[in-house]
């Protein structure tokens, strides 16, 4: 089957700086994908050229098997989701919504009917003839949605959609987005900087660094088995501890004063693992993948605390404490860690 | 003392607004008279003298100076907005060059306003330049009537007031979120109907505003059409000066002068509430 958005090498320089390089990746009709990155990952630009506002260097990008090259972007099937919304701030609610259909050239009361459908679907009723000035936070959002869903994308791109929500509605705002993401049918690609927010939407992860694609696949695996140190530390903050290889399959952990085995052999050429800190126990425990420390730090977090335990050869592990396992130890305890094989990833770069 | 204070503004307007305009307008409604100033006012004897008003409102040359002088007005004014609306939003776009660019706008005031017109009169007259140049060329070898036309005379105006249609545009276009026409595309609009329908309506409040800011003062215009303009145009600025200074009958002047503030009272206020607006 041909995916909805297909990249292939896609590049993109701004003067000296490499903002995409050659990034190559599928989205299926249907499917949420999130691109997740720090600033200056290229998340951004890479969205700005699937919606045709940036010509990429290099590199080729397809809908459905057609290639975009030089299609404008008022005449490409795709809508985007400003971070900042960009609603017209002279028209009230129902002629923004009405504008893209309007530009198609629909009638008239086609338009009305499908922005009636597009209020009621994002609960905006009563707000019709509000301006956005308005309107709050949240019910912005909720018309930027529907100003690009009213249109039925093949594909809908969204920049940063939850970021300039207060905490408190951004999971909600969550919720709706996957359930209206499954009830439209339309593909989205959501760009975030936050990594809850893409593993709790997301049917895969794109994690991208410095203008590459670093690591791609379903949130569960992106989390438990990072590729890279950079996906490691960026998702979870997970321990990422270097060493020797034992020869064994194991390895040599001078900063932690352990050997670390994971379950499978470790891999030829691999000098780091990463470690979740949620994966870490407190207690005793003899053989490999267990060390000795002191608490140096300790959190409250809510439902866990946040250790930070200095290990006898020198590293600083963040160790994550459940509640339900009793009060942690005080600043200055002698403890002993220790974790599963499976809980040791090989980092590959 | 901050009571006194307060009473400081008050007392300039009062010295250098309110007491002129109480002048010109008691001045309207006195008699012609010998002497100096030439008017007796109405408590001279002869009361309250109506015709200077009723003069304006039966005799057409008055009428028409009036009518003739905010058609000239509105002419600059629609001329200088059509220059400004791509001057000022092609400034406010254009980065790093925004300074250079309006500094280039404002230049003109850094030059004596009489030597401007001069200049100008120097391009357009028969041996002129402009008309040097056609001859040399072989084009013409009458010299072409530029200079004392109407045509001369809207230029002088359009290229006095220009800056003032230019700023607020420019003002307005600077405010604009430059993703809005982004987004206009991105929903099916060409890049013409997204400058049409998002980024226009939104400068409108800035054009009205500059329209009036040119349209106010250049109604009461007098130095320009009377150095480049035909010498029989009779706009108010012209006629209110040879009442003033050839018949010296300064109560009809003022109440000409009061009748053009009277017309001007109303786009005085729309450009308050566009200024409130905005």
């Amino acid at each position: 089957m041909t995916p909805r958005l297909s990249l292939r090498g896609v590049t993109r320089h701004f003067g000296t700086v490499t903002a995409l390089d050659g990034v190559s990746l599928d989205v299926a009709a249907g499917e949420f994908l999130a691109l997740l990155g720090g600033s200056g990952s290229g998340k951004s630009t890479l969205l700005r050229v699937v919606a045709g506002f940036e010509a990429a260097d290099s590199g080729s990008v397809h809908l459905d098997g057609a290639d975009l090259a030089g299609v404008p972007p008022h005449r490409r099937p795709v809508n985007m989701m400003f971070q900042s919304y960009a609603l017209f701030p002279h028209m009230n609610v129902t002629a923004n919504i009405a504008y893209g259909l309007k530009r198609e050239g629909r009638p008239r009361a086609e338009i009305a009917e499908r922005v009636a459908q597009a209020i009621a679907m994002l609960r905006l009723e009563g707000m019709e003839s509000r301006r956005p000035d308005a309107l709050s936070g949240g019910q912005r959002q909720r018309v930027a949605l529907a100003r690009a869903l009213v249109k039925r994308p093949r594909l809908l791109l969204l920049d940063e959609p939850l970021g300039a929500l207060d905490a408190n509605l951004r999971e909600r705002t969550g919720f709706e987005l996957r359930a209206i993401q499954r009830e439209s049918g339309a593909a989205f690609v959501m760009v975030t900087h936050d990594q809850s927010e893409a593993l709790a939407l997301a049917d895969r992860v794109a994690v991208m660094d410095r203008g590459r694609l670093v690591q791609l696949g379903a949130p569960r695996e992106v989390y438990d088995r990072p590729a890279t140190r950079f996906v490691a530390e960026f998702l979870g903050a997970a321990n990422v501890l270097e060493g020797r290889s034992t020869g064994g399959g194991a390895l040599e952990c001078p900063a932690a004063a352990c050997i670390l085995r994971p379950a499978a052999p470790l891999p030829e050429g691999a000098t780091a693992i990463a470690l979740r800190p949620e994966r870490i126990r407190l207690g005793p425990a003899i053989g490999d993948n267990t060390a000795a420390g002191t608490v140096e730090e300790a959190a409250f977090r809510g439902e866990s605390s946040l250790l930070l335990v200095r290990l006898a050869g020198g590293a600083l592990l963040r160790v994550s404490h459940a509640e339900e396992d009793g009060a942690p130890p005080e600043r200055g305890t002698p403890v002993r860690v220790s974790w599963d094989a499976d809980a040791v990833v090989p980092l590959l770069g | 003392m901050r009571f006194a204070l307060r009473l400081i503004p008050g007392f300039w307007l009062a010295l250098l607004v309110a007491a002129p305009l109480a002048l010109v307008g008691l001045m309207a409604l006195s008699w012609q008279a010998e002497g100096v100033p030439p008017y007796a006012p109405p408590w001279a004897g002869a009361g309250i003298n109506p015709d200077n008003l009723r003069l304006l409102a039966e005799d057409p040359y008055y009428r028409d100076a009036l009518l003739q002088s905010l058609a000239v007005a509105g002419a600059t004014a629609a001329l200088c907005l059509l220059l400004a609306v791509p001057m000022g939003i092609a400034i406010a776009r254009a980065g790093r060059w925004r300074e250079v660019l309006l500094a280039t706008v404002l230049l003109p005031f850094w030059t004596g306003f009489l030597i401007r017109i001069g200049a100008w009169i120097g391009l357009l007259r028969d041996e002129g330049w402009i008309n040097s140049l056609l001859r040399a060329l072989g084009w013409t070898d009458q010299p072409l009537p530029l200079l004392y036309t109407d045509g001369a005379m809207l230029l002088g105006m359009v290229h006095a007031y220009l800056p003032f249609a230019v700023l607020p545009v420019f003002a307005a276009a600077t405010r604009l979120d430059p993703l809005l026409e982004q987004a206009a595309e991105d929903l099916g609009a060409t890049p013409r109907r997204a400058f049409l329908s998002i980024t226009l309506p939104q400068l409108l409040p800035s054009l009205a505003a500059a329209f009036l800011l040119v349209f106010i003062p250049a109604a009461g215009e007098y130095v320009i059409p009377e150095l480049l303009g035909p010498p029989d145009a009779t706009l108010v600025g012209r006629v209110l000066f040879q009442e003033f200074f050839q018949s010296r009958d300064w109560p009809v002047a003022s109440a000409l002068a009061v009748a053009l503030l009277a017309l001007l009272i109303g786009p005085i206020i729309l450009f308050q509430r566009l200024g409130r607006a905005a």
